[in-house]
């Protein structure tokens, strides 16, 4: 559940952890004097609005193979965007000199590009209000700074994890990539609004590959989610890595020997670290509101859950209840303030499997009648015009419901997912195929080994009508992704889902060897 | 400082075995449209210096934005750090040596502006107008790029490679979503842009809308269109590790070790061929890495690329191998293409492949394609903007989307025709990956596992 007591507002903010302070680097850089060059530059060009941003993004990547680095790269961006609107259109230019000259030049390109574009504009840009907060300051919880983690302490940890796993018989080959970024964002409107963030995200991951002389093969890939934590995730806070790494081997041998499924119907237990990648696809990119109107139609595509729908729309069954939130401490969307000024939130999006809220920017909020937006626009770079992004969409557990295995028990003929690994959704978020790291038949409420070749497929409202129970608060897990795709220009946003164990009836099981004719 | 200058001084400030500095400048100019007007457009520069510190066998890459003399000094001193912690690089190999002068590495870097899309702007117009009077909306997106890449290195190599690219996209939807098309097209000029092109398309399929068509899912007789043979490929290519193959952890390695490399793969005399120097779809002609990884490694920067057969008359040709990997597994070095090109013996368009259809279904494109098993490269995706049925050689209706579960490996293997290789944009990959000019397939037995409610 989330945790509200540290709720942004005006003024400085501090969250549970270590506190630091914002990079010094970025605070040296001419923050006030660039926003100051653009802002005013935008007004005299005639600019309704005009907003910048100032961003470093700071990341490292390394990859292991068999325990011997493979790949390592350390890149620091940094860069602005000025986003205008001019005659009823956007306008948005960006470049990489931190110079005010620079960016007063970028704020006359953004109003060129309004001027051009206006011509073929029928639909005035409009922004939802939003308070102007002041000079703000925003952190988010971390302890250790991944970026100033050496590399070689990295490698000696990873290559660690690598060589134990290389010892056991099952395991042929281990792959290891380490993401790390550090994020700083300044950003300045014309309304008064001046807001200096910093975040962290880390995503360690470790595939073990089973290799058999006959041409076979098979891998599996730990569960641990990506964090918005600092590099203490991979030292025991946050996640049991000792224990995952030491049960690797045998979940891959057993996976390797594992009889394939019968394909047909099943019940279906989804463990949070599989059940979160389903929430983010048929539910969270369900219920953007960019979407459901169409805005995204030419490529990330529409919703089924239409605006016309708000507040009657069954989207699953009573059981489900879905949060939206930029607030839960180390989640992957949590901001102060998001990248059009609007101050972090937590709204209700599904309540009793009715569609009750969208996530919202200023423009899509003013466009439908909201008094103000929900804070949910993101740009992945200094080089993105802001669009509507997720927050982080959870679904709520069950404060009285079981645990996994109280769920598992319910089950007669069943299958139990763990682990998310291959996924795909059609453009409107119905038809779904999703595959697991593990997936166990359920026998007469236990447990009956690991089987192969699953898949399973569902239909987005069909699906989640057919959940009949989500676990306890003990089963509930935070999750999430660094890689969300939308927009054009295509961008890149983190974003964190909660979820609980869950048991849905009757899911639709394919044998994928079977789908591949053979 | 311009690009060169910041190479040149990068490599002064260089104080280990070697050194190979890339500074990348790109522009990028964009029109984004949603019902029938203007949405989201901007204008977008950048540069960045990487810089690649050798120390004996150990190396070390750090990318910063810069573009001051002292920020590429300290890109240096930061890679350098790197280099001299880490352990010997499993790729190292020499820096590769200077083969010819570049005679165009004293030239600016390319640019674009929002002036290229005037005329695009002007086409919308039109073609908005049109809509509305049909009763229809248009969505899309119009990006037209040009990337520079300057390749320096202590061995006196100097490379240029200026990349012009870009993508146009056209969506209409009509009755409410109900029905929907797509058509798309890629870019190397502004002039390329063909809004009244793609708006006829757009149209044409929307015509073909008006009739609904109930089919099950199922095996059925499918015409790809060249978007959809585009992003198989594609899919093909990026699983076409040498070294992964050699290490029996793909679909083209061989039962019992080694890879399948000299393997019938299609019964069809198909070639899959990448060429730097295809005419009007040039791509870089040496290697650009920034870091190591699967099929690249850092140490290839400014390597040539030539031609390269992936697949010749139908058989497996090689597979993307850097020059540390060849000596692992004895493949030639065949560094990943800018470009892609699957031929064979037909000259069809898609509508003569549809007029030779007793009956069969012709999807507009894939979507959201992901790979499930990856022994035998099993994919699956989806059908957008219409599935078109073909009953006697034309197109009767639309039916609606289906999932489909696939590999393009057994796709190969089944296809009974194709047809003429033309420029297309891979719906899946969009605008940012590799030209491909692909020709329609027939396939007698596509796998459409399930129905998409979706329109």
């Amino acid at each position: 559940m989330i945790d509200e007591s540290w709720r942004v507002g005006a003024g400085s903010t501090r969250l549970p952890g270590v506190a630091h302070d914002i990079d010094g680097a970025f605070l040296d850089l001419p923050l006030a004097a660039l926003a100051d060059a653009a802002l005013s530059r935008a007004a005299e060009l005639g600019a309704e609005h005009a907003d910048i941003r100032v961003e470093r993004l700071a990341s490292a990547r390394l990859t292991m193979r068999d325990a011997a680095v493979e790949s390592s790269e350390r890149t620091d961006h940094s860069g602005f965007g000025v986003r205008v609107i001019v005659d009823g259109a956007w306008g948005f230019a960006a470049a990489t000199e931190l110079m005010p000259d620079a960016v007063a030049a970028a704020a006359a390109r953004a109003v060129d590009v309004a001027r051009v574009t206006a011509r073929a504009c029928t639909e005035r840009i409009e922004l939802a209000p939003e308070p102007a907060y002041g000079e703000v300051r925003w952190v988010s919880a971390y302890d250790v700074d991944p970026l100033d983690v050496p590399e070689a302490e990295q490698v000696e940890l990873l290559g660690g994890w690598s060589r134990r796993l290389l010892s056991a018989d099952e395991v042929a080959h281990v792959d290891v990539e380490l993401s790390a970024v550090r994020e700083n964002k300044f950003y300045a409107d014309l309304a008064g609004t001046s807001a200096i963030q910093q975040r962290v995200r880390v995503h360690p991951s470790v595939t073990a590959v089973w290799v058999d002389d006959s041409g076979g093969f098979e891998s599996m890939a730990t569960l641990a989610p990506p964090a918005g934590r600092g590099f203490e995730y991979l030292t025991g806070t946050g996640w049991d890595w000792d224990g995952e790494l030491a049960e690797l081997p045998s979940h891959l041998g057993e996976k390797a020997a594992a009889p394939t499924v019968e394909a047909g119907s099943y019940d279906l237990v989804i463990d949070p670290t599989n059940l979160w990648l389903t929430i983010h696809e048929s539910v969270a990119h369900a219920t953007e509101l960019d979407r459901a109107l169409g805005y995204e139609a030419n490529y990330a595509g529409t919703s089924w859950a239409t605006f016309d729908g708000l507040g009657t729309t069954r989207f699953g069954s009573p059981a489900m209840n879905v949060t939206g939130d930029r607030v839960t401490p180390h989640g992957l969307s949590t901001v102060g303030y998001d990248d059009e000024g609007v101050a972090a939130q937590q709204w209700d999006v599904v309540r009793d499997g009715i569609l009750v809220g969208y996530q919202l920017d200023r423009r899509t909020a003013a466009l439908k009648g909201f008094d103000r937006s929900n804070g949910c626009a993101f740009a992945d770079g200094p080089g993105r015009m802001p669009i509507q992004r997720m927050p982080n969409v959870s679904l709520q557990p069950d404060l009285s419901g079981p645990d996994t295995a109280g769920l598992i028990a319910g089950v007669e003929r069943g299958i139990y997912a763990v682990g998310d690994k291959s996924w795909s959704i059609d453009m409107q978020r119905f038809n779904f195929q999703f595959t697991a790291q593990r997936f166990y038949l359920i026998r007469g409420g236990q447990l009956a080994g690991q089987l192969r070749d699953v898949a399973y497929q569902g239909s987005g409202p069909t699906f989640w009508g057919s959940l009949e129970a989500v676990g306890g608060p003990s089963t509930y897990l935070l999750a999430g992704a660094f890689n969300c795709g939308k927009g054009q220009p295509s961008q890149v946003a983190p974003v964190s889902h909660g979820c609980p164990s869950a048991l849905f009836r009757g899911v639709r099981i394919l044998n994928t060897r079977q789908e591949s004719g053979r | 400082m311009t690009p060169q200058e910041l190479a040149e001084r990068a490599l002064a400030a260089s104080t280990t075995d070697g050194c190979v500095a890339l500074v990348r400048t790109s522009a990028a100019a964009n029109l984004r449209w949603a019902g029938n007007t203007l949405t989201t457009n901007g204008v977008m520069h950048s540069t960045s210096v990487t810089v690649i510190a050798v120390a004996g066998a150990s190396v070390g890459s750090v990318t910063r934005t810069a573009t001051t003399a002292d920020e590429a000094v300290d890109v240096v001193r930061a890679a350098e750090a790197l280099a001299r912690a880490a352990d010997p690089a499993p790729d190292a190999q020499p820096l590769v040596a200077p083969d010819a002068d570049d005679a165009t590495w004293g030239d600016i870097p390319a640019d674009t502006g929002i002036e290229v899309h005037a005329g695009v702007v002007e086409d919308l117009r039109a073609a908005f107008d049109v809509a509305r009077a049909d009763g229809y909306d248009l969505y899309g997106y119009a990006e037209h790029t040009a990337d520079t890449t300057y390749v320096a290195s202590s061995t006196g190599l100097r490379r240029r490679h200026a990349q012009p690219g870009g993508v146009l996209e056209l969506t209409g939807r009509a009755d409410g979503g109900a029905r929907s098309a797509w058509a798309g097209q890629q870019l190397r000029t502004g002039a390329d842009s063909d809004i009244a092109g793609l708006a006829a398309d757009v149209r044409r399929r929307l015509e073909w809308s008006r009739r609904r068509v109930d089919l099950p899912p199922g095996r059925h007789e499918t015409v790809l269109p060249p978007t959809a043979v585009a992003d198989l490929m594609l899919y093909l290519l990026y699983a076409a590790s040498g070294l992964d193959a050699h290490e029996g952890r793909t679909v083209f390695s061989a039962r019992g070790g080694g890879t399948r490399v000299g393997e019938s793969l299609t019964p069809l005399a198909l070639t899959l061929r990448s060429d730097p120097s295809l005419r009007g779809w040039e791509s870089a002609p040496f290697v650009v890495a920034s870091a190591s990884g699967r099929t690249l490694s850092v140490f290839d920067n400014g390597l040539p690329i030539g031609p390269t057969d992936w697949i010749r008359d139908g058989r497996l040709a090689t597979l993307i191998t850097s020059r540390a990997e060849a000596t692992t597994t004895a493949l030639p070095v065949a560094p990943a293409p800018g470009n892609v090109v699957l031929s064979g013996p037909g000259d069809a368009s898609v509508d003569d492949l549809v007029a030779a259809t007793s009956r069969g279904l012709l999807p507009t494109c894939l979507w959201y394609i992901r790979e499930v098993d990856p022994q035998t490269l099993l994919l699956t995706g989806l059908t957008r903007d219409g599935v078109f049925v073909v009953e006697g050689g034309e197109v009767i209706g639309v039916t609606r989307n289906f999932r489909f579960n696939e590999s393009p490996v057994d796709l190969l293997a089944r296809c009974v025709e194709v047809g003429a290789a033309v420029p297309t944009m891979p719906r899946e990959f969009g605008e940012s990956t590799a030209a491909t000019l692909m020709p329609p397939m027939r396939v007698p037995d596509f796998n459409m596992s399930s129905v998409s409610d979706a329109s």
